[in-house]
Parts: C-alpha cells; structure tokens; sequence
C-alpha cells in the first residue's frame, strides 16, 4: 500500500504521542524517585539523592527482590517445560480435544488473575490440605506462565513445519538427536522470548500472588503494595519502582541480542 | 538464517565424527543400497546392532526407544500431553471445579464455617440485588471501555512499526513497547495516582488549556487500566499486521484501491483477529482488577473488589466464588464469540 505522505506522519505521530504517553507516567516515577518532598509535590523544588541511599539499605526490599526472583524463575522453568510440550503435541499432532486443549492452556490468563487466585487458594488450603508458602506460589505462577511460553513456542512450529525434522530422521538421526541438533536449535530464540516474558508476567504478579503466598512469603510487588501508602516508604517505593525500570533495558536487550528477532515475542 | 539452517557453534563441534559414529554411518550406508528395506527404523537398529558391535547397551537403548516412539505416535501424544494435561486438566481445572461447587454452599454467619449443603442463595442475592448488578455493569462497562481505548490508540501504533519502519528502528520500537511491562504494575497505577492529584502533573500540564485532571474516580480507573494494558494490545496486533504480506496491499492498490479503502478491505479483515486477541488480556484483565481502581477510583467498587472483600473482611467464599462466576460466565462467552475469528491462534 503507497501511503500518502500526510497518512505516514500522522501515523508517525500517533506513535510518538502513544509513546509519550507509555514513557511520561515512568518519567513522572522516576524524577519523583530524586524529589524531596515525601508527598510528591509537582514540579519538584529540590533534587535529592537521600531516597536512592535509603532505598539500597532498605533490607525488605532487598530480600523481596530476591524472592521474586527465585519464584519468578522457578516459575519460568516448569512454564518451559510445560509449555514446550503442549506446544509440541498441539503444533504435530491431530486428535480428538485438540482444540479443548488449546483452550485450557489459555485458560490461565484469559480467566482474571483474581478467579485464578482464590481458585488455587481454595484448592491448596480445603481440597489438598497443605499450607500457603513459596511452592504454592510457585505452582501458581506457572500456571499462568505456560501459555506465554506455549504461544511462542507453537507459533515458532506451525512457522517451520516438520521439513527439517523430516530431513533429519532421514538421514538416520532418532527421535532424540534430533531434537538435540536440529528442533532445540531452531526453537531456541523463541523459548528465551517466551522465557522472558513468563519471568517478566511472575516478576509483577499481584493478584494471584495474593491469594497463594502465605503471610510470610513476601515478594516484590507485595512488599511494594504494603509500603505504598506508608508516607515515609512511598519514596523508596519510587525509587525501587525507578531501578526496575532502569534495570528492565538488560533482559529485553539480552533478549533481542541473542533472539535476532524483530516480534520480541508473543504474550 | 544461520540459525534455521543449524550453522551454529553447538552443531560444529559434533561434526567430528567418532568411531561409533562413523560405524553407524557405514552400516547406514550399506543399508540404502540394500534390496528390501522392510522398516527403515528397526532396519537400521538391526544393522547397527549387528556390524557396529561398538555401540554402547545405552546408545541402542536410546535408538529403540526412538524407534518406538516413531512407530508409536499416540506414545508419543501421550508423553508429550502427560504433564500438561496434569498440570491444567486436573489440577488447575480441579480447583476452577471445586471452587464452583463451593458458590452453592453457604457461610454459618457465627461460626464462619461453610455449610455444605447445595443452595442457589448466592446466585439469587446476586442477581436480586442492585449494587451487584450495578457493580457487573460497571465492570463490564469500564472493561469495554478500556478494550476500545486500548484499540484505537494501539492500531495507529502497531502499523506504523510494522509496515512503515525501517527494520533497525522496528526493533527499537519492540523494546520501547515490552519495557514498561517490566515496570511494576503498582509503581505505574501509583504513578497515575500522583498525576492525577490536585495540583499534580496533569494539572500542572492541562491547566494552561483549560483542562483539569479528571480527580480519583471512573475516569481515571479508566485511564491508568487503559494505560497498563496498552502494550498487551500492541504487541498482538504488531505481530498480527507483520504477517500480513505487503504484496496484498500493493495488489489491493494495483487493483485500483485507495489507502482508506484498502485499509477497510484488506488490513482491517486481516489485521481483526489480532486485535480481538489483544482484547482478550484487555477485557480480562480489567475484569479481574481490584488493585488500580482501589488506587484511582476513589469509592468506586468494580467485581475484584466484592470478591476481594468477601474473601478477606467477610470470610464469605461461598459468596466469593458466587461473584467469581460472573467475570468467567463473562470471558467464557466472550472467547467462545471470538473463537471462530481465528483470534485464540494469535494470542
């Protein structure tokens, strides 16, 4: 389709205002993370480094960061796991429940995180019987993480097709080798991308992580949400909330790096 | 293309060949100038077995346990489905089961405990009384709303990247988009919540026009949900148009068409099933908040926030899970509506 010019800078615009309106809000954390008064006031008067130091000794946002992490990656390898093979038997193989099985692996995030929450709370604490804490947060979590991966990964499928497989057993390579030489290869970019995005989706979790953490387990987000109204921990808040977004260029620019790819994934 | 071909540092260093390997080849060799090859799997085990005679008990273990699973295929659906299908089929749906058998049940208002006899009471204060249909209405009202928001501002956003961008600056565009998704969801409603202050940014950037921030309310649980969800609507549809051939614009314009018309005929028809994927993270996403609007709506109360409070300050699961049903009842219709678009391939 020839564009016409004025149709390519009004797009063009359209972007650069949608941008600016994604980046404005974290430009608006992020000077706030320097700002002296504890209540925000805009424009700020004075610049202060104080928060940032504070924030660095804070020990409950330390070891919350380090939960999260430990959950969120926990969480991305059973989504890997789990994800691949779904997308495997979805992606080459025709049987009846096909589309049932596509639909429950969606099921997770297309459900509101909150019905997923009280669901698996209900389950784990009446229905099995054992006690809230960092493995039900971890269940939880991936539950909703398998169908980042599984969409990356059957997308990177149905793009290949079976050829190279194909190929590879003809010329005498088993099941196994195969895989190994030729399909792992191949699916690489798209499991990191799914990867990233399962850490990204476990890394932020709120809702569900309410309901299946137990008292002690504090992640990230929590210990955000419980600090977020307090006057004197709002300003730390920002600035964990600042350094996130800083810190986020280093997966997504690893991601794109080691992917090559120009879609950075698919949710 | 390097890598589609295999030409990558992990596959060299398996190009020398060991002795097995070599023996395995040479009895392959042999194999494709044999007359009568019955089945080409169990042939090749045979003859390896035989004229190799190196080969490891573990290395002929692995092959015939390739060699079954090829002859096998509904062994191998089964390996492949076994641990997904545990995993979503039984427990994660056991507990959706579970917890809908549990909205028939009631609460002792003394004891707190649930009484385990079957009752329709929930769903009938739900749908009798007003503030719960008030509330649904709400929801899906404020869910509609930031679904075609979202649509509207992301379209514009996710074509120009994907067919008007130079390859370099697509992939800056990628980052630009996925990055705020790494910033924390509460960190960006709480960002909204400062902006939309009296006397906040908003203020301090409108009022020069005469416009003033909307104040804690629908509006602005509109706006931050809107805001939060705008990447999940972005990033299918970028995906969506970036499969869409140029040729067929170029055709539907050789053809005689106008961009507009083109755009109504061609882009849109092709380009809908990612955007109703997109709609689908919106829609559920807002149906399931209650954090943001507890941030920005002031008082306002959406479906969450009843289920929330029923399950924390009420203890009421029974009633929780009653009010549960409403927003998956809601999703349900909603993807079966949009499962014939195609949109469920392209989330």
């Amino acid at each position: 389709m020839t564009l016409s010019r004025p149709t390519r800078v009004v797009l063009l615009l359209a972007l650069i205002v949608g941008l600016a309106v994604v980046y404005i809000p974290l430009l608006v954390v992020v000077v706030n993370s320097f700002n002296v008064d504890a209540t925000f006031a805009w424009p700020p008067d004075h610049l202060t480094t104080e928060w940032w130091s504070k924030a660095i000794d804070n020990t409950g946002a330390r070891d919350a960061i380090w939960t999260s992490v430990k959950a969120g990656l926990l969480a991305t390898l059973v989504a890997l796991i789990l994800g691949t093979l779904a997308a495997f038997a979805l992606a080459r193989f025709r049987f009846f429940g096909r589309d049932a099985v596509s639909l429950l692996v969606i099921l997770p995030i297309a459900l509101p995180g909150i019905v997923t929450g009280i669901a698996l709370n209900n389950a784990f604490r009446t229905v099995i019987g054992i006690e809230l804490g960092f493995v039900t947060l971890v269940i939880a979590h991936a539950t909703f993480c398998i169908v980042v991966v599984f969409n990356n990964v059957i997308a990177r499928l149905r793009r290949l097709g079976g050829n190279f497989e194909e190929a590879s057993m003809d010329l005498g390579a088993d099941t196994f080798t195969t895989f190994r030489l030729v399909t792992f290869p191949m699916l690489r970019s798209a499991l990191l991308a799914g990867g990233l995005l399962a850490f990204a989706l476990s890394f932020d979790e709120i809702i569900v992580t309410t309901f299946t953490a137990g008292a002690e387990i504090q992640t990230l987000p929590i210990w955000i949400f419980n600090n977020l109204f307090r006057p004197n921990q709002a300003p730390i808040v920002n600035v964990v909330g600042s350094a996130l977004i800083v810190l986020s260029v280093i997966p997504i620019y690893l991601a794109q790096r080691l992917s090559g790819e120009t879609s950075g994934g698919r949710l | 293309m390097h890598r589609l071909l295999g030409l990558d540092p992990g596959l060299d260093r398996d190009q020398g060949l060991t002795r097995e390997e070599e023996a395995e080849l040479r009895g392959r060799q042999r194999w494709l100038a044999a007359p009568e090859p019955s089945t080409m799997t169990a042939t090749t085990t045979e003859r390896e077995g035989a004229d190799g005679g190196v080969l490891t008990a573990a290395r002929r273990g692995k092959r015939s346990v390739s060699a079954f699973l090829d002859r096998n295929p509904r062994v191998r659906l089964g390996g492949l489905l076994a641990a997904p299908f545990f995993w979503l089929g039984i427990a994660y749906l056991g507990a959706l089961a579970a917890l809908f058998i549990s909205a028939f049940w009631t609460t002792d208002t003394f004891t707190g405990d649930i009484v385990r006899s079957w009752t329709l009471d929930n769903f009938r204060t739900l749908l009798n009384e007003d503030v719960y249909r008030t509330i649904t209405i709400r929801t899906i009202w404020v869910a509609a709303l930031v679904t075609v928001a979202d649509a509207i501002i992301a379209f514009p956003m996710a074509f120009y990247m994907a067919k008007i961008a130079s390859p370099r600056a697509q992939k800056i565009l990628v980052v630009a988009i996925l990055m705020p998704l790494w910033a924390s969801y509460l960190v960006k409603a709480y960002a909204w919540r400062i902006m939309l202050s009296e006397g906040g940014v908003i203020d301090w950037a409108f009022n020069p026009f005469g416009i003033g921030s909307p104040g804690y309310g629908l509006t602005a649980t509109v706006l931050t949900l809107g805001y939060m969800w705008l990447p999940f609507m972005i990033l299918p549809i970028y995906a969506g148009l970036e499969r869409l051939p140029n040729s067929l614009m170029e055709a539907s314009s050789d053809l005689g068409a106008r961009p507009a018309r083109t755009f109504r005929t061609v882009v849109l028809p092709m380009a809908f099933p990612a955007v109703v994927a997109g709609s689908i993270f919106t829609f559920s996403l807002t149906l399931g908040d209650y954090i943001a609007v507890r941030i920005v709506g002031g008082t306002n109360q959406l479906l969450g926030n009843v289920v929330y409070d029923n399950i924390g300050a009420a203890n009421n699961l029974p009633f929780a899970a009653a009010m549960a049903t409403v927003p998956v009842v809601i999703m349900l219709i909603y993807l079966w509506a949009v499962r014939r678009t195609g949109a469920l391939e392209n989330l």
